[in-house]
């Protein structure tokens, strides 16, 4: 066992595991980041995608000793307050999504997405995103959602988007 | 309504609880959800009325709705069915607000509390929009006539001169909010099922596409789903399992675990498991155990599936049916110009739900409640009580909105299993399914071997049509086409495999068989797939969806040179479709360039959320058509991980074009369902430009 300083969110919690312990177990179950869904635990559905020092992550295939000293951002403090980010109010008003479940994890794919590649195609979107499963089968509204936001990011300035 | 046969694979023991909606039941509610104004609608009531029917039959089709207004104004449906990701959340909530006239903010539900709402069946069968949604509204409606009987009451003013609008009742210079209208009374109304709702015409919030109530939760993360919830001292549990899908309980050597501090181990005949204060713990836990199991030899495989499932042909518990026998077939194929006979094999494949199954058990007092993703809340209750030898209400299931299921969470072992661990700790305790666990210890769509053999004669007409089916179900196995000689069949047989409902059920096998031969007969007589099908169909509602489909993807012509069109339509559960792909040939086999999709199923409720739940059950129908399949052997699912078992992804989907017919002068039937059965047809026709086509899902050039 050791101790594992993760910062996550803005703010550093002392964890103490094994080094290979899931990160998404941490954030889930110990400190109660109930945003970043299990899926599949393979790192092959991208429900728990979040963002490692700005790189998108699967965090339930992530181990505690390769978040450790990173910046860690999940989908539960993108939003400022009542403020929706760009990419959620998106999501939302193209209702991209069905059961939700893969919401989280599509959200964090589409902003990284976007730091990268500010004005994607179809094919750019189907291409990064081909990790995250949509199982109710919402890929032609997330693809028009990652546009919206895209537009919309483009128009008022990337600031927001790194957020 | 027509009936709709429910697959046998749905089929459960009855429930043994029955909503009595009596004097007592009435202050129990109303004690619960406080002042205010209940109206109750149950198909019971209306049947006992009218027909004196048996209670047993009348429980099994027991569909009840409630309705209260507090003195706030403020609106709660309660209804059985859940929210698994088809959005009836919203659509119920339109059609009460539509019927009350309230705006939608006004109208939340309680969905799927055992606890607190009306018993119901179940969420599947695409039943909720054609039943729940009218009895929601015969309540509401009832609760507004109430409100205006009440206003007249107290103005004594004749009722003909008030009406509702906005939340109040209003007319004759007066005007009062429903909440002050009940204020510190408690009434109660019941209503029969016959009672009349609203009718397309009269719908302004039904018939609109007003965004997901809660879908900010979504977007943000803060939905609680079951393994989101968190109980106060909750402990995290994990069940020991056999190395493949089955296997007996032999060994166990658990002291390795049980020196882990906080770990408890529980072992209850052939059920072992951890509990542990964390998830990580619990993981460390189960991997410190070792168990061994003996697991039957000789198991069938993937291998030998079908040869297994026509020789095992069984009538076991009553599951198989008559064949279905219209006119002389042997007369009728004895004078046939031509047959075309083919034999299809359809595979296991798997629901993958993103939400893996989960449950949170907590023991208050001898009463368990468990938080579980279920399309049976009450269900699942019935075997939990069973499980611990525990009267029903001792037993509290609630459902939170939950992470898909497609008929794959109808089952409750693991709620049980929960509630075991739970049990045993003295502690709530949260068990998640791992996704090997998804793949080997879930239920699967069924397996099927089906034959088919149509006789033609010299006017290039079909006069006999023989089909059956192996395994997979009977749903939707009657052709809709006017063929004068049919023999239909389905034969149960012995599943190696645990298998039961899916999206769709058997209508999606039993679809790419009659469409993929439809298609075969065609092109052997030459005939255009689209004429021909014309030939033998009256059905007008069938005939709408097809010749949409056809001229919306420019039937009979591919959009360019080296693609291919293939087209497939059919019926299931009173809705209508029809599906027209158009395919590319690759060096790899082919590839779906478009799909088109013309979709009926009476007056549309929610637009919006039909064309995302057509889309999604399209994309849905592709896994089945382009690539999944379970293959297993010596007790083992092969390929049980995401990683191997390949689910639609962003890549596979070309673009999808929806067409809605919106039959404002029909009832609405159910969507969730039918739009996927002619995905795999459809693509397996125009395939067939390219060269033969594989006998067996999923779709390939043999």
């Amino acid at each position: 066992m050791a101790t594992f300083a993760l910062r996550v969110n803005g703010r550093t919690h002392q964890v103490d595991g094994e080094p290979g312990d899931s990160l998404l177990s941490v954030l889930r179950y110990e400190l109660g980041l109930t945003g970043s869904k299990f899926g599949c635990g393979e790192g092959y559905c991208g429900a728990c995608s979040v963002l490692l020092d700005n790189q998108i992550a699967r965090a339930c295939v992530t181990r505690l000793a390769a978040a450790a000293g990173k910046n860690i951002d999940t989908i539960d403090a993108l939003a400022s307050g009542d403020r929706l980010h760009p990419v959620q109010q998106a999501f939302l008003e193209a209702e991209a999504f069905q059961c939700g479940y893969c919401t989280p994890g599509m959200v964090m794919a589409t902003v990284s997405l976007l730091r990268t590649n500010p004005n994607p195609t179809d094919n750019d979107i189907a291409k990064v995103m081909d990790r995250n499963v949509c199982r109710c089968g919402t890929y032609p509204r997330i693809v028009r959602a990652v546009k919206l936001a895209a537009e919309r990011v483009r128009r008022s300035g990337s600031a927001e988007v790194a957020r | 309504m027509n009936s709709i046969e429910i697959e046998r694979y749905e089929l459960t023991e009855p429930p043994r609880y029955r909503f009595d909606v009596g004097r007592r039941d009435f202050v129990r509610i109303l004690t619960v959800m406080g002042s205010g104004l209940l109206v109750i609608a149950s198909s019971r009531i209306g049947e006992a009325q009218e027909s004196g029917r048996g209670a047993q039959q009348a429980v099994s089709d027991d569909v009840s709705a409630w309705i209260h207004v507090d003195e706030q104004g403020r609106v709660t449906g309660y209804t059985g069915k859940t929210e698994i990701g088809q959005n009836i959340r919203t659509s119920l909530a339109q059609a009460i607000a539509d019927e009350l006239h309230v705006p939608l903010d006004r109208v939340s539900l309680i969905m799927a509390d055992t606890d607190l709402v009306p018993f119901d069946q179940g969420t599947f069968g695409s039943l909720s929009t054609p039943r729940m949604a009218p009895q929601l509204a015969r309540a509401a409606a009832g609760a507004r006539e109430m409100l205006i009987d009440r206003a007249a009451a107290e103005w004594k003013l004749d009722r003909a001169s008030l009406k509702v609008n906005a939340g109040r009742v209003v007319g004759d210079g007066r005007s009062s909010s429903f909440g002050d209208l009940v204020k510190g009374r408690k009434l109660a109304g019941v209503l029969p099922a016959n009672a009349p709702v609203a009718t397309r015409p009269q719908w302004s919030v039904r018939g609109t596409a007003p965004r997901k109530v809660n879908g900010r939760d979504f977007v943000t993360g803060a939905h609680k789903y079951t393994p989101d919830i968190t109980r106060p001292g909750m402990l995290f549990g994990r069940v020991l399992r056999p190395d493949g899908y089955t296997g007996t309980l032999a060994t166990l050597d658990d002291a390795r675990a049980r020196a882990m501090p906080g770990v408890i181990v529980v072992r209850d005949g052939n059920f072992a498991g951890v509990v542990a204060p964390t998830e990580r713990a619990a993981r460390r836990a189960a991997a410190a155990i070792t168990a061994e199991w003996q697991v039957p030899l000789n198991l069938p495989s993937s291998a030998n599936l079908f040869a297994h499932l026509k020789q095992t042909e069984t009538n076991a518990g009553g599951r198989g049916s008559a064949p279905v026998v219209v006119g002389d077939v042997a007369g009728a194929a004895s004078q046939a110009a031509r047959t075309f006979q083919a034999s299809y094999r359809i595979p296991y494949i798997a629901h993958v739900p993103l939400e893996p199954r989960c449950a949170v058990a907590e023991w208050t007092d001898g009463k368990v409640t468990v938080w579980t993703g279920t399309q049976r809340p009450f269900g699942v209750r019935t075997e939990i009580a069973e499980a611990f030898r525990l009267p029903p209400e001792r037993v509290r299931v609630i459902v939170p909105d939950t992470g898909s299921a497609y008929g794959g969470k109808h089952s409750g072992e693991y709620a049980i299993e929960a509630a075991r661990l739970a049990k045993a700790a003295g502690k709530p305790v949260k068990l998640i399914w791992t996704r090997a666990e998804e793949f080997s210890f879930g239920y699967f769509r069924p397996a099927g071997l089906i034959d088919v053999k149509a006789s033609v004669d010299a006017s290039k007409r079909i006069i006999a049509w023989e089909f059956d089916n192996w395994n997979s179900g009977p749903s939707a196995i009657r052709t809709p086409y006017d063929i004068p000689a049919q023999r239909i069949q389905f034969h149960p047989s012995d599943s190696p495999l645990r298998q039961g409902s899916y999206r769709g059920l058997a209508a999606t096998a039993n679809h790419y068989v009659r469409e993929m031969h439809m298609d075969a007969v065609a092109r052997g007589l030459s005939v255009d797939a689209v004429d021909f099908r014309l030939n033998h169909l009256k059905d007008e509602r069938m005939r709408a969806v097809l010749l949409a489909a056809a001229k919306h993807i420019g039937w009979p012509k591919p959009s360019m040179d080296g693609r291919a069109l293939g087209i497939a339509c059919g019926t299931e559960k009173g809705s209508y479709i029809a599906t027209a792909a158009e395919v590319s040939r690759t060096p790899n086999g082919f590839v779906v360039n478009r799909l088109v999709v013309a979709f009926e199923c009476g007056a549309i409720v929610n637009p919006d959320g039909l064309q995302n739940q057509v889309e999604g059950a399209v994309v849905q129908g592709l896994g089945g058509a382009l690539f999944e399949a379970v293959e297993f052997g010596n007790g083992r699912i092969v390929n049980g991980s995401m990683e191997q078992y390949r689910v639609p992804r962003f890549k596979d989907v070309p673009p999808i074009e929806v067409v809605l017919l919106d039959r404002k002068d029909l009832p609405s039937a159910g969507a969730g369902e039918t739009p996927i059965v002619c995905v795999a047809p459809a693509i397996g026709s125009a395939v067939r430009a390219f060269g033969e086509v594989a006998t067996e899902l999923p779709v390939r050039l043999a």
